[in-house]
C-alpha cells in the first residue's frame, strides 16, 4: 500500500488550482517523449518510449494460429501488460492484477477500435491459419501515466513491425498500419484537470480520463477510471483537449 | 570459413572472435527512477536491465531472518526477448536462475547488517542472445553497487564451453547451439572463490581445467568493466552541462 | 596527480582496496590486516582510520538523527512511522508530547501526518524507536515534502548550515531538512518552487567545486527576475 501524505495531496491540489503543476509544467503539458523504434532485435517489432520519468517498452511478436471459429478470415491481436516490481517500489511480482490487466485492455481497445491493423489482412488460410499479434508492454520505470506511455509504446511498436512471411515461405513485409490511435490521458485532483500526471499526480488522483482519438479525430476507445467522476463539461473538455494534443503527439510517435 | 565450422584451424570462430576473447561489453551505472539502484548491459546481442530495491522490510514476515537480509533475485525473460514468444511469467527455467544468482549474490552481500530485511533484485532480459544468466549476474553486481548495498566484492560472470572439439569461452548464440558443453560460472574477482557453477554437455578434465582458467581471467576483465561504468556513474564531475540539464527536467 | 589541482575525491567501490594495517570504519571491512570498500562511495583516511562515504543507498537511522516521518498505521498504544528508512520505526504514545490515553492515539495523530521526530534508539537487531519529546518535534502542516538521497543532506545543509540558510533568505520559506533524506518546507508557491530548483540543483552538483557561490546567483537571478 502507497500511504500519500495529506501534505502532498494538498500541496499538488494547490499547485493545480492554481494552474501550476510540481514539475512547472502548464496544466495540458506533457513531457518529453523519447521514442526508440526496433530496440530488441528478437521482436517483429519494438519501440522503447520514455514519457518524461516514465519508460515502458513495447515488443511485438507475430505467430501462426487458428482464427477464432466466428471469424475464419481474421487474424488477431493480444495485448499484454505485466507490471514487473523493476518498476515501481509498489509493483509486486506475480500474474498480472486488475490494474495491469485493465492498462493492456484499454491500449488493446485503442489499437482494436480504430482497426490500426486490418486483422482480414491477417488471415492466411480461411479457417485454419492467420497471423496472431502480441503486443506485450513491459514497464521499466513508472513515473507517472502509464496509459499513455503503453499506449504510444503500442502503436510505434507496430509501425516498426515485420510480418515474417519467410516462416511461410514468402518474403518478410512491412506492417500495414492503417490508422493511428494516440491516447490522452486526463487526471482528475479534486476539481483540477491537469493531463499526461507525474507520479505524483498520479499518487494523489480522484479520476482519470483516456481519450483516444485517431487521425480525423474521431474519438476510438474511452476508460474513466479511479473512484472520483468527472461533469459533462469536464468530459467535454477533456475530449477537446484531447484531440487537440493527440495531433500534436502523433508525429513524435509514428515518426 | 569452412562449412559447418565454429572453430577454424587458426582458432577463429564464426563471429572473428578468438577462443578466448568476449563478446564486446557495455555497461552503464543508475539508468532507471524509482529503484534505488539500477544498470543497463549490452553483452554481444543481450540486451539486460538490472533494478535493486532495498534494504527494505521483508513480506511476508515469515520469510524474514531475524539475523540478516535476504537476498531475493528475480530473473525474468520478456516475452519479446526470443525469437519465439515467451510466454509472460516465471517457468522452471528462469526459477532455477533466480535461485542460483541469489544465492551467488548472497555470499558476498554484508546480510548481516540488514536483519530481517530483504535486498530485492530484478534482472530483465530484454533481448536473449546465449549466455543471459552470466550477463544479468554481471548487470545485476552493478546493480546492487549502485543502490549501496555493502558488499564484499562484485561478482563477476562468464561462460566457458566446447564446439568443435575447442575449448571456446562466451559462446554466443550458434556455439550455444551447436557446441559440446556450456559451463556457466561467477567469481568473486579479489579472491577467485566460485559463487555460481553449472555446467551441461560433455568435456574432459582437462578441458574443465582449460575452459575454467580461461572463464576466471575473462571474469576479472569483465569486474574491470563493472568496476568502470560505476567509477563512471559516481566520477567527481564539473560537468556543467549534464548538471543544467537535470535541473530543467523539472522538480 | 598535478600539483595545481585540488585533491580529487576517490570514488571507491565494493571490493577495493583501501591499504593495510588501516582501522575499518564506515563501510569497510578487513581480512588479514587488509582493509576494502564494502560500499559504494569516497574514501576518507583520518588518523589510521578509514571511512566510506557512501554516494547511494538506503538511509540507516542512527541514535539522535532528526528525521521527517509518515504516520503509515496506528494502534492503541502506538503510530508506525515511515522514515525512509529499510524498517518503520514505532511512536510509542509515551513518546509523544502529549498524554494520550489507551485507544486514543487516533485524536493526535493520524494516518498520513507528517512528523519531525528524533531517533531514540536503534538496538542490535536494528529496532528503530523514535520520540517527539525532544524540542523542534513536531507535526507538519501544509507545505511540502520532498525526497533527497540522505548522503548529500550535508550539502544542502551546508557548512554551519550556511546553504540552508541562503536558500531561506532567497524563498523566504521554513524549512526543516531531515538526516533520512526527506525536506520539508513552507513558502509562497513560487518560492517552494524555487527553493526545490535549488535543492535539486545542489543535489546534481553536489560533488561540483563553488557551489554555495553558484546557488546563490541561481537564487538571486530568479528573485531578481520576478521583482
Amino acid at each position: 500500500m502507497d500511504v500519500v501524505s495529506e501534505l502532498l495531496r494538498d500541496h499538488i491540489y494547490k499547485m493545480a488550482a492554481s494552474g501550476k503543476r510540481v514539475d512547472g509544467r502548464a496544466p495540458e503539458e506533457y513531457r518529453e517523449i523519447k521514442v526508440r523504434k526496433g530496440y530488441a532485435k528478437n521482436a517483429e517489432g519494438s519501440a522503447r518510449i520514455n514519457l518524461g520519468k516514465t519508460e515502458v517498452l513495447v515488443g511485438v511478436k507475430m505467430i501462426l494460429g487458428e482464427p477464432y471459429p466466428d471469424r475464419p478470415k481474421e487474424g488477431s491481436i493480444v495485448t499484454t501488460m505485466e507490471l514487473i516490481p523493476m518498476a515501481s517500489p509498489t509493483f509486486e511480482a506475480g500474474p498480472p492484477r486488475e490494474n495491469a490487466i485493465e492498462l493492456a485492455r484499454v491500449v488493446d481497445r485503442g489499437i482494436r477500435e480504430s482497426k490500426t491493423v486490418d486483422l482480414g489482412k491477417l488471415c492466411i488460410i480461411e479457417g485454419e491459419k492467420v497471423w496472431i499479434i502480441f503486443i506485450d508492454i513491459h514497464a521499466l520505470d513508472y513515473g507517472g501515466n502509464l496509459f499513455d506511455a503503453s499506449s504510444f509504446g503500442a502503436l510505434a511498436a507496430l509501425t516498426n513491425a515485420v510480418v515474417p512471411a519467410s516462416k511461410i515461405n514468402g518474403e518478410d513485409y512491412p506492417l500495414e498500419v492503417e490508422h493511428h490511435p494516440i491516447s490522452i490521458t486526463a487526471t482528475k485532483i479534486q476539481d483540477v484537470i491537469v493531463f499526461d500526471a507525474s507520479l505524483d499526480e498520479d499518487r494523489v488522483a480522484d479520476a482519470r480520463l483516456t481519450v483516444a482519438t485517431d487521425e480525423n479525430g474521431h474519438i476510438r476507445a474511452m476508460q474513466k477510471g479511479l473512484k472520483g467522476s468527472f461533469t459533462l463539461d469536464e468530459v467535454d473538455y477533456v475530449v477537446k483537449t484531447a484531440k487537440k494534443l493527440a495531433d500534436e503527439i502523433r508525429p513524435k510517435v509514428v515518426g | 570459413m569452412e562449412e559447418g565450422k565454429l572453430v577454424n584451424d587458426k582458432g577463429i570462430r564464426v563471429d572473428g572472435r578468438k577462443v578466448d576473447e568476449l563478446r564486446p561489453i557495455k555497461l552503464e551505472a543508475g539508468v532507471l527512477n524509482r529503484a534505488d539502484g539500477s544498470a543497463y548491459i549490452e553483452w554481444g546481442e543481450n540486451k539486460v536491465l538490472a533494478a535493486v530495491y532495498g534494504p527494505r522490510e521483508a513480506h511476508p514476515r515469515h520469510r524474514q531472518d531475524p539475523a540478516r537480509a535476504l537476498v531475493q533475485c528475480r530473473y525474468n525473460m520478456a516475452p519479446f526477448s526470443v525469437s519465439d514468444r515467451k510466454r509472460p511469467g516465471p517457468d522452471r527455467r528462469s526459477v532455477e536462475i533466480s535461485k542460483v544468482v541469489s544465492e551467488a549474490f548472497s555470499h558476498v552481500v554484508l546480510r548481516e547488517l540488514f536483519p530481517r530485511a530483504t535486498v530485492d533484485v530484478f534482472m530483465e532480459v530484454l533481448q536473449a542472445s546465449a549466455g543471459t544468466r552470466c550477463t544479468a549476474l554481471t548487470v545485476a553486481a552493478v546493480a546492487l553497487a549502485d543502490a549501496g548495498i555493502p558488499m564484499r566484492d562484485i561478482i563477476a560472470s562468464c561462460a566457458f564451453g566446447k564446439a568443435d572439439g575447442q575449448v571456446i569461452l562466451d559462446l554466443d548464440k550458434e556455439e550455444d547451439n551447436e557446441g559440446q558443453a556450456d559451463v556457466p560460472i561467477a567469481i568473486v574477482p579479489r579472491t577467485n572463490e566460485i559463487v555460481l557453477l553449472q555446467m551441461d554437455g560433455h568435456i574432459t578434465k582437462e578441458e574443465f581445467d582449460s575452459g575454467l582458467k580461461m572463464a576466471v581471467d575473462a571474469c576479472h576483465r569483465i569486474n574491470e568493466m563493472q568496476r568502470d561504468a560505476l567509477r563512471r556513474r559516481y566520477a567527481v564531475t564539473t560537468d556543467r552541462h549534464k548538471a543544467v540539464k537535470a535541473s530543467s527536467e523539472g522538480v | 596527480m598535478r600539483g595545481d589541482k585540488p585533491p580529487k575525491r576517490e570514488v571507491v567501490v565494493p571490493g577495493d582496496f583501501l591499504g593495510t594495517g588501516l582501522k575499518p570504519g564506515l563501510g569497510t571491512f578487513s581480512v588479514g590486516g587488509k582493509t576494502y570498500a564494502s560500499q559504494l562511495g569516497i574514501k576518507k583516511v583520518r588518523g589510521d582510520s578509514v571511512n566510506i562515504i557512501p554516494l547511494s543507498g538506503r538511509y540507516m537511522p542512527r541514535q539522535g538523527d532528526t528525521v521527517i516521518g509518515e504516520i503509515t498505521d496506528i494502534s492503541a498504544s502506538y503510530w508506525l512511522v515511515d522514515i525512509n528508512a529499510p524498517y518503520p520505526a514505532p511512536l510509542h504514545a509515551s513518546e509523544v508530547p502529549w498524554k494520550v490515553d489507551f485507544g486514543d492515539t487516533s485524536r493526535f495523530l493520524n494516518v498520513e501526518d507528517v512528523v519531525l521526530l528524533r531517533v531514540l534508539s536503534v538496538d542490535e537487531a536494528k529496532r528503530v524507536q523514535v520520540t517527539m519529546k525532544e524540542r523542534d518535534s513536531r507535526r507538519l502542516r501544509g507545505g511540502r515534502i520532498i525526497d533527497v538521497s540522505h548522503s548529500k543532506v550535508p550539502r544542502i545543509i551546508g557548512r554551519k548550515g550556511s546553504m540552508i540558510g541562503l536558500i531561506k533568505k532567497y524563498t523566504d520559506c521554513r524549512m526543516f531538512v531531515g538526516q533520512n533524506g526527506r525536506i520539508w518546507l513552507d513558502g509562497s508557491l513560487d518560492g517552494m518552487y524555487l527553493a526545490v530548483k535549488a535543492i535539486r540543483k545542489i543535489e546534481e552538483d553536489a560533488q561540483v567545486l563553488g557551489l554555495t557561490e553558484s546557488i546563490e546567483v541561481m537564487l538571486r537571478e530568479a528573485t531578481a527576475r520576478k521583482a
